[in-house]
């Protein structure tokens, strides 16, 4: 019980400070914009051609913007040593990654959705007719995503370089996690058959879960000294 | 183990080893009959592959070690496997392309097996250089070891995501690897030759845990020098 | 049980304590021990190792070898409990700048998992007369106020060992009497201060014991009153 209390107290510390400072969602939407932007000039996109390059200009946004939120979200953890003050309390070391963890989606997740707008306004591309299916393949795949960045952030707070560190670690392990990702949202924006999406899905899903709980567990070695 | 077996002896083995391997690449094995005099090539890469596949499992094992015991030889033994590892990872990225072009007319195509190994040589760039960045020296083996975990879980998740991506994408443009028709010479060479690259992985490995070792036990000389 | 079983029991204390960073020792095989009731006055030249004393005793650094207990028990095999009878001040404040110091304790109230928090965080911002500027971001205010919030966090939960590095730095003439008289009544609440200070005048006006600390090492420990402030090399 109290380390949902804990949990919660930590996600909507980190939804107060960003609603004060406002240094973490606005970057990540701008950035996110800025590559949906270059992506287009960079490959002159015909119109047939969206179809192909949509899903991996989608996820490689979602992937440059998470990489920014959580650099961010433990810059603020470092400043006069909050995180060391998280560590002297009685708490559960998962139950802030948790609350780290679920702010760090929410931020992601609101940042997706407006780059997904975005996409479809300027490519001129209909999400509705997949949006269930890729609101899914979304979610599952950030949350993997998330989830290693939460923990490879936290460790990169830890670093000289930290702003390349994080990429450094995260890129190579949550490779698959994107890759699958984009190949099930292909299958989604492409209508492709249910089984074949959701086979997509569970495969996105099934790692990411992995990598969750894996974070999961080793996150407290990290939080000691 | 210094005593019952010592790195010069182990050495000497390692050389000798590896002298009859060469020997047995070169000209003991017959040559293959589509690829020709290039294909000898493989017998290195298959080696230097597999062991720098293992020496990621044996950082997984220091990792693991090391978080449950606090053990420093836990430690060394993962950073050890880890810049060796490295040095193999190195190995099978140039001797891949140099048997590619012959073989396939490319040097590099994103085959799944090319693609794992390539992560895998991402990985250890990560695992080293999250290594020499961690400002508080006291923090660098609990950060690694955490990195360490969760790199080998990719790796293993490296073969499986393969299959599945494999399905909606072209074969590779020829499967290496050894055939089922492989000539027993052959398949002799691939032994003899994989032992001897682990022959000098372990050298290479104990040698870099002992220099680890003796580095601790100046610093700790010099702790007891400056009081 | 008897009194003094007690005291032993909850007393806080390191064992044969070493703390390497790399090439430097900051502790050298520290035998340390702080029941209720005590008050103890950490000296010692910079770099010392007051700090990471003081760090280690809060388990916010491991030590390198040697145990850290509580009630007897090896800290780390019960962190929880130990961890909420320990307020902490560091020479950092602890505190999210974005928020203000009421929000900043509400949430470590929440960590603690304390009952009827308001009332205890009006009680720890008068403590430290904050109780009017408790409603402005900490970064609007000045390093004394902050100074200020970060005791508050530290007292808020009421705990038995009251660990502070630096308490007074920033602090203004009424605030630095205010804490005075604060930690000096502790001990007869049963309650344990450690702190370090620059100021020995300052410092032994509130303490009853002496650690002095130097290179790492215990130099004395015992009476304040009968140390050997000479050959310790303390000037009065």
């Amino acid at each position: 019980m109290h380390s949902l209390n804990v949990v919660w107290a930590v996600f909507a510390k980190d939804l107060r400070v960003e609603w004060r400072s406002r240094e973490t969602l606005a970057p990540m939407c701008v950035f996110g914009l800025l590559v949906v932007f270059l992506f287009n000039f960079a490959f002159e996109t015909a119109h047939e051609e969206t179809l192909r390059l949509l899903p991996g200009l989608l996820w490689i946004a979602f992937a440059f913007s998470g990489i920014l939120g959580f650099n961010r979200s433990f810059a603020a953890e470092r400043e006069n040593g909050c995180m060391e003050g998280m560590a002297l309390a009685p708490v559960d070391p998962s139950a802030i990654f948790v609350g780290k963890l679920m702010a760090n989606l929410v931020f992601l997740g609101v940042t997706e959705a407006v780059i997904v707008f975005a996409a479809a306004i300027w490519y001129n591309f209909s999400f509705l007719p997949s949006l269930g299916w890729l609101a899914l393949i979304v979610f599952f795949g950030t949350l993997g995503y998330a989830a290693l960045g939460t923990i490879f952030g936290a460790i990169a707070a830890n670093t000289r370089m930290r702003e390349v560190m994080l990429p450094v670690m995260q890129f190579p392990v949550a490779f698959w996690i994107l890759i699958l990702a984009v190949d099930a949202t292909s299958d989604a924006l492409r209508n492709a058959a249910s089984s074949e999406i959701s086979q997509g899905l569970f495969r996105v899903a099934g790692i990411s879960v992995i990598f969750a709980a894996v974070s999961f567990l080793l996150f407290e070695y990290v939080l000691e000294e | 183990m210094k005593k019952i077996f010592p790195p010069t002896i182990h050495l000497a083995i390692t050389l000798v080893w590896l002298v009859v391997s060469l020997y047995m690449i070169f000209l003991y094995a017959p040559e293959e009959a589509t690829m020709g005099e290039a294909q000898r090539i493989f017998y290195i890469h298959f080696s230097v592959a597999c062991t720098s596949l293992l020496a990621f499992f044996f950082v997984f094992l220091g990792s693991m070690g090391y978080l449950m015991k606090r053990s420093r030889p836990a430690d060394d033994f993962a950073y050890a496997s880890a810049e060796v590892g490295f040095l193999y990872c190195c190995a099978v990225l140039i001797t891949g392309p140099l048997w590619a072009k012959p073989a396939w007319g490319i040097w590099w195509t994103w085959d799944p097996r090319l693609t794992s190994t390539f992560i895998l040589w991402l990985l250890y760039i990560a695992y080293l250089m999250l290594r020499s960045y961690v400002t508080n020296p006291g923090r660098v083996e609990v950060l690694s070891a955490v990195f360490g975990i969760l790199g080998s879980v990719d790796a293993v998740i490296d073969y499986m995501a393969i299959r599945w991506w494999r399905t909606q994408h072209p074969q590779p443009v020829l499967a290496g690897g050894p055939g089922s028709g492989l000539d027993p010479r052959m398949w002799l060479t691939v032994f003899v030759t994989w032992g001897a690259f682990l022959c000098l992985f372990f050298y290479l490995l104990r040698q870099r845990m002992t220099m680890a070792r003796t580095q601790r036990e100046l610093i700790q000389l010099r702790r007891e020098l400056a009081t | 049980m008897p009194l003094a079983a007690t005291r032993a029991n909850q007393a806080l204390e390191l064992f044969n304590v070493s703390k390497y960073f790399g090439d430097l020792e900051a502790l050298k095989g520290v035998r340390f021990q702080v029941a209720r009731g005590d008050s103890v006055l950490l000296f010692g030249p910079n770099g010392a190792g007051k700090t990471t004393l003081l760090r280690t005793l809060a388990a916010l650094s491991h030590p390198s070898e040697g145990e850290v207990r509580y009630g007897g028990q090896d800290f780390y095999k019960d962190p929880q409990t130990a961890k909420a009878a320990i307020g902490f001040v560091s020479h950092v404040t602890f505190l999210y700048g974005e928020l203000t110091a009421r929000e900043n304790l509400r949430f470590n109230g929440k960590l603690f998992g304390l009952h009827s928090l308001e009332e205890k965080i009006d009680r720890a911002l008068e403590l430290f007369a904050m109780q009017d500027r408790g409603n402005e971001p900490i970064r609007q205010l000045s390093r004394g106020l902050q100074q200020r919030a970060s005791l508050a966090r530290a007292f808020l939960h009421d705990p038995d060992f009251l660990l502070l590095d630096e308490p007074f730095t920033g602090l203004d003439a009424r605030a630095t009497d205010n804490l005075q008289s604060i930690l000096c009544h502790l001990p007869e609440q049963g309650k344990a201060v450690v702190f370090s200070v620059h100021d020995f005048e300052l410092g032994a006006s509130m303490a009853h014991r002496l650690v002095a600390l130097e290179r790492g090492s215990v130099r004395y420990d015992g009476e304040l009153k009968d140390a050997p402030l000479q050959t310790l090399g303390i000037k009065k």
